[in-house]
């Protein structure tokens, strides 16, 4: 077995890394490049904390061998706030409380984000169905609900500058 | 997870060639989404991971005279999304909506749905009750084989070492018929379901059935075709009786086990509700003359 020189695009930024074909994508981005926002919970694609988006589309990263994310544009949550200004979706689960101890958010945001962009008027219910693969310990769902439909109806108090 | 030689073909003869030589050591890679959970826990350790998801032309949803071809590595999620699908075959959308999360379905391949043979298959159930053929690809060449013969046991199917899945396809719809995928899991979503149902249902001008088919999944080792209860139903107008004893005949077929998931007598009950079910909302389907 020898290393595989992959190359990635991540967050619009491309990193050349070593790797056995054997590692996921979520190890890589973690351990290699250090994106440590993406988080491991699971292992095994049940509880969504690894999601980043592939191409645009959310994934399980627990479930992609970094070698299949070659040639692919992948944006993890550290990609999602730009000048400064965080994303709205970051925004709404800030002003909904819409986290305790973090571990999930990372996942639920990027996937949130990305279920908006693809239907803008998803219902309550399609917000829950399209959220189904992002576990959550800690809120009870409810403000993350919350979160996600004062994106949608366009109802944030203001912009907090990302850190 | 454990090492592997990792090799990426850009062409079918060469991603057949490479299953063939390192034969029970290799697997095909599709969207991972059961091959690297099996790997993870040991539960296979293949020395040879072979990609077949760079080579091109493998997905994608055709419809060509009434016919629909589907690529063996189309994502359940563009099955879910599918215009096309949604219009000749609903079903098999409704199928792909329940399986895993939105994640997931961006990941796995209907391919790989049947090639991992859960009993519970998602994609299962609609693809034996449409009647869909299987195109398989392998050093000898090409074959057909009907989906009801692909699957031999729990993780089991009749692909030969090297031979590689490439294409569903499906028979141009009757013009009043219908079909219908229900499941049933104790959580509505992410959850494997405990049991699941669909039923083909087609008619002629006067309302005789002329064809019906019922499938069932997780009540049995593969998921299976309901024969008894499709021969109640052929050359018989549709009433209450007719369809009660059909579904007599589907509970009969289940072999249902008691596992963590369910027990035998509540899988039976499952098999007779969703049958129920199913039958009804396939005939209005038929009736309302457009392909459901
Ligand atoms: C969290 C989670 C939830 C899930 N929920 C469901 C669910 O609700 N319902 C359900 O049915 N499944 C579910 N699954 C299982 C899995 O996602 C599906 O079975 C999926 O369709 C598998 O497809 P894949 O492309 O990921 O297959 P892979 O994992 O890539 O492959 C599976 C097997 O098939 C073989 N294979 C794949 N494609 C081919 C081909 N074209 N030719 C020959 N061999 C091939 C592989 O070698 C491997 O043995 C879930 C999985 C996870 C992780
Ligand atoms: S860590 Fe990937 S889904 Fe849980
Ligand atoms: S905030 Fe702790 S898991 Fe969701």
């Amino acid at each position: 077995m020898k290393k595989l020189m992959l190359s990635l695009a991540v967050n619009g930024q491309v990193y050349d890394v070593a790797a056995f074909p054997h590692r996921t994508l979520l190890e890589v981005l973690r351990d290699d490049i250090g994106l440590t926002g993406t988080k491991r919970g699971c292992d095994d694609g049940d509880c969504g904390a690894c999601t980043v988006l592939l191409d645009g589309l959310p994934v399980t990263s627990c479930l992609v061998l970094a070698v299949d994310a070659v040639e692919k544009t992948i944006t993890t949550i550290e990609g999602l706030a730009t000048a400064g200004q965080l994303h709205p979706m970051q925004q709404a689960f800030i002003e909904h409380g819409a986290l305790q101890c973090g571990f999930c958010t990372p996942g639920l945001i990027v996937t949130a984000k990305q279920l908006l962009e693809e239907k803008p008027d998803s219902s309550d219910e399609e917000i829950r169905a399209g959220l189904a693969g992002n576990l959550c310990r800690c809120t009870g769902y409810v403000q993350i609900l919350a979160a996600v439909a004062a994106c949608r109806d366009g109802q944030l108090a203001g912009q907090t500058e990302a850190p | 997870m454990y090492p592997f030689e990792y090799i990426e073909p850009s062409t079918l003869p060469e991603a057949v060639a490479a299953l063939a030589e390192h034969g029970p050591d290799a697997v095909a890679l599709a969207g991972g989404t059961d091959l690297l959970v099996m790997m993870r826990a040991d539960t296979i350790r293949p020395k040879v991971v072979v990609n077949i998801k760079r080579i091109p032309g493998l997905s994608g949803i055709a419809a060509t005279n009434g016919d629909v071809r589907v690529g063996a590595l189309t994502l359940v999620r563009d099955i879910e999304k599918s215009p096309v699908l949604r219009a000749r075959a609903p079903a098999l959308s409704e199928a792909a909506r329940w399986l895993g999360s939105v994640q997931i379905r961006h990941l796995a391949t209907i391919g790989g749905n049947l090639c991992r043979a859960a009993p519970s298959a998602e994609m299962a159930p609609t693809l034996l009750a449409l009647g869909a053929r299987l195109h398989l690809v392998g050093v000898q060449g090409q074959r057909v084989v009907p989906v009801e013969d692909f699957f031999l046991g729990p993780g089991r199917t009749v692909l030969q070492p090297g031979e590689i899945l490439v294409e569903i396809s499906l028979d141009g719809l009757a013009p009043r018929s219908g079909s219908t995928y229900l499941r049933h899991s104790i959580r509505p979503l992410m959850d494997l379901a405990l049991v699941n149902v669909a039923a083909y249902l087609a008619l002629d001008a006067a309302g005789t059935i002329t064809e019906a088919r019922i499938a069932l999944g997780a009540v049995a080792p593969t998921p299976i075709r309901a024969r008894a209860a499709e021969a109640e139903l052929c050359g018989h107008t549709a009433d209450p009786a007719l369809f009660e004893r059909a579904t007599e005949a589907a509970v009969a077929a289940a072999r249902p086990i008691s596992d963590v998931r369910s027990t035998a007598v509540y899988r039976s009950r499952m098999v007779r509700l969703l049958t129920q079910r199913a039958l009804a909302q396939t005939l209005a389907a038929a009736q309302n003359g457009h392909v459901q």
